[in-house]
């Protein structure tokens, strides 16, 4: 998807203006993140810290959960967004119209919204009980009190926020593969299905990985979904790490500790991070 | 059938918010599906700043509108002027940059917030909006960049080479062929920083102190965290902070929309 591009040494005044284009956005690199990058790991450096934080099995729930949170919730959005982009590349008044609604949540504010998910299920009179109990005649499960449907909740929530988000850059990836592609498929007599098998899904493959790095990168940090909606209900059990880290930091009062608990997350980030810049390097990923 | 499932999922959670609203004080969950009677009460209650948590809704409605839109402004600006030194001036070793730029994202924006705390007191940015749009430039700009990045690649060279023959400068081409052809994706990133900086809480949480400097997410999270806060008027400020970004959204989809099909109209 990439042009052949020609490069060269800058010489003289090139040079000058390359630097004064760049120096502005290098500038608030090393001021705002350098610098407090370089504080917090200062923060996090202590290994006490971090034996401490191995043995509260608190900590290892709230690794855990944001491994569950990161793995399910990204992938169930990714692959949700791939199907739904294909859905809305086909044509009808109701899908365009449709397409406006879904996108809804993308703008909505996630405070405002995550807050409406938490008074749905927060308690047997919240909508989502309600709703149960007008459709099936019982009482409905008390989300917001079991661990699992508790984090259940928290992933379904960041779907509902994210997912409409990656639909739209799929949809942007889908329109730049050439209709011929598909006339060319369709003249060997290959059905939808071998279209999507084999045209579209090889060569959104790249767009794909792109688009799950980033956003489990995100995941990994996100910080109101799991504040808002179950707010670590019930007991702390569907913490995540950036909650539990701010929690420790301004709750408890341990600032070295919540640093600690948020940096044990670069192992998976690192990687991440490095293979997502050699995959936009290699392939100059058009998003 | 998959499209009335999706307008359904979709459209719960907004119709909660209403629900609560439009509920009379105290009768926010009574465990009704519809309610008996539709009380706009509490949307008067927070346009007149009527009640204590409330008092000073307009400042920090103005104040959340100021980092959105600086958050835009300067996140499209700086990302703009790097993309263009990455894309247009043939820098050798321009991929060091986009891929430092992206090295922000190793530590998430939740990640950073506790040395930004302090670092903003070191600065001398305590309790600034200032600071918060700070932290929304910071993380909105990378992806920014890449996405500027991209699309500036569907440019052809050419354009800007005839500008050059006819005796531009690069601020010149910068202003007068780069940004006006690659105004939809522009348009696109500076409606993503704007929805970044809206859809904060944790920077303006801790870094915005005083009523005259907090935003309408700190006012949302004061009824959040008290029990006795009357929910209603709490769903009614979110649905009014709920308003910008949905506006926004609806005025610049059509651009957004072009800036996504550049791709197709290039080839």
């Amino acid at each position: 998807m990439s042009q052949p591009r020609r490069e060269w040494r800058l010489r003289g005044s090139d040079t000058s203006w390359a630097i004064a284009f760049l120096l502005p956005y290098a500038s608030v690199f090393v001021a705002f993140v350098i610098y407090p990058a370089a504080f917090g790991l200062w923060m996090g450096s202590d290994p006490k810290l971090y034996r401490t934080l191995f043995s509260d099995p608190l900590y290892l729930t709230t690794a855990f959960n944001t491994l569950l949170f990161a793995a399910v919730g990204v992938n169930l959005q990714i692959f949700g967004a791939f199907l739904l982009s294909g859905f809305f590349m086909q044509r009808g008044r109701f899908r365009r119209a449709l397409l406006v609604v879904y996108l809804l949540p993308c703008a909505l504010p996630a405070l405002s919204a995550f807050v409406s998910i938490h008074y749905m299920t927060v308690s047997e009179m919240g909508f989502a009980d309600s709703l149960w109990r007008a459709i099936t005649g019982e009482d409905g499960p008390l989300f917001l009190v079991s661990r699992w449907l508790a984090t259940s909740v928290n992933i379904a929530a960041y779907i509902w926020k994210w997912m409409p988000f990656w639909t739209l850059v799929f949809m942007a990836a889908r329109w730049a593969i050439p209709a011929e592609v598909y006339e060319a498929a369709a003249i060997d007599g290959a059905s939808r299905m071998d279209c999507f098998v084999f045209v579209t899904f090889p060569l959104l493959a790249n767009v794909y990985l792109v688009c799950t790095l980033l956003a489990a990168i995100w995941a990994i940090g996100d910080f109101s979904t799991v504040y808002f909606v179950s707010y670590g209900a019930p007991a702390r059990e569907t913490d995540i790490l950036a909650t539990f880290g701010f929690h420790r930091a301004f709750d408890f009062g341990y600032p070295n500790q919540g640093s600690a608990a948020m940096m044990s997350a670069l192992p998976f980030l690192i990687p991440a991070v490095i293979l997502l810049m050699r995959r936009i390097r290699l392939t100059g990923v058009q998003l | 059938m998959l499209g009335l499932a999706l307008l359904i999922w979709t459209l719960i959670p907004v119709y909660n918010m209403f629900l609560i609203a439009l509920s009379d004080d105290g009768d926010e969950f009574t465990g009704l599906i519809w309610p008996e009677d539709w009380n706009w009460d509490s949307f008067r209650v927070v346009l007149m700043q009527d009640y204590w948590y409330l008092e000073h809704f307009w400042v920090q409605f103005g104040n959340s509108i100021i980092i959105g839109v600086a958050s835009m402004a300067l996140t499209a600006l700086l990302a703009s002027l790097t993309a263009f030194a990455l894309g247009r001036m043939r820098l050798r070793h321009g991929w060091i940059v986009s891929d430092t730029a992206l090295l922000t994202y190793i530590l998430p924006n939740a990640f950073l917030v506790i040395p930004f705390v302090h670092l903003m007191h070191v600065y001398g940015l305590s309790d600034s909006v200032w600071s918060v749009v700070a932290a929304q430039v910071t993380f909105a700009t990378p992806f920014a960049i890449l996405i500027l990045h991209q699309f500036g690649k569907l440019i052809p060279m050419e354009v800007d080479e005839a500008a050059k023959m006819d005796g531009a400068t690069p601020i010149q081409v910068y202003r007068h062929v780069y940004i006006p052809l690659l105004a939809p994706a522009l348009i696109a990133v500076g409606l993503y920083a704007f929805l970044l900086a809206w859809n904060d809480y944790l920077y303006q949480f801790l870094l915005l102190s005083s009523p005259a400097s907090s935003t309408v997410a700190v006012a949302i999270n004061q009824f959040f965290n008290s029990d006795e806060a009357p929910w209603n008027y709490m769903m009614a400020v979110a649905l009014i902070y709920a308003l910008p970004p949905v506006a926004v959204y609806f005025i610049l989809r059509r651009f957004v929309r072009s800036g996504l099909t550049l791709t197709r109209l290039v080839r």
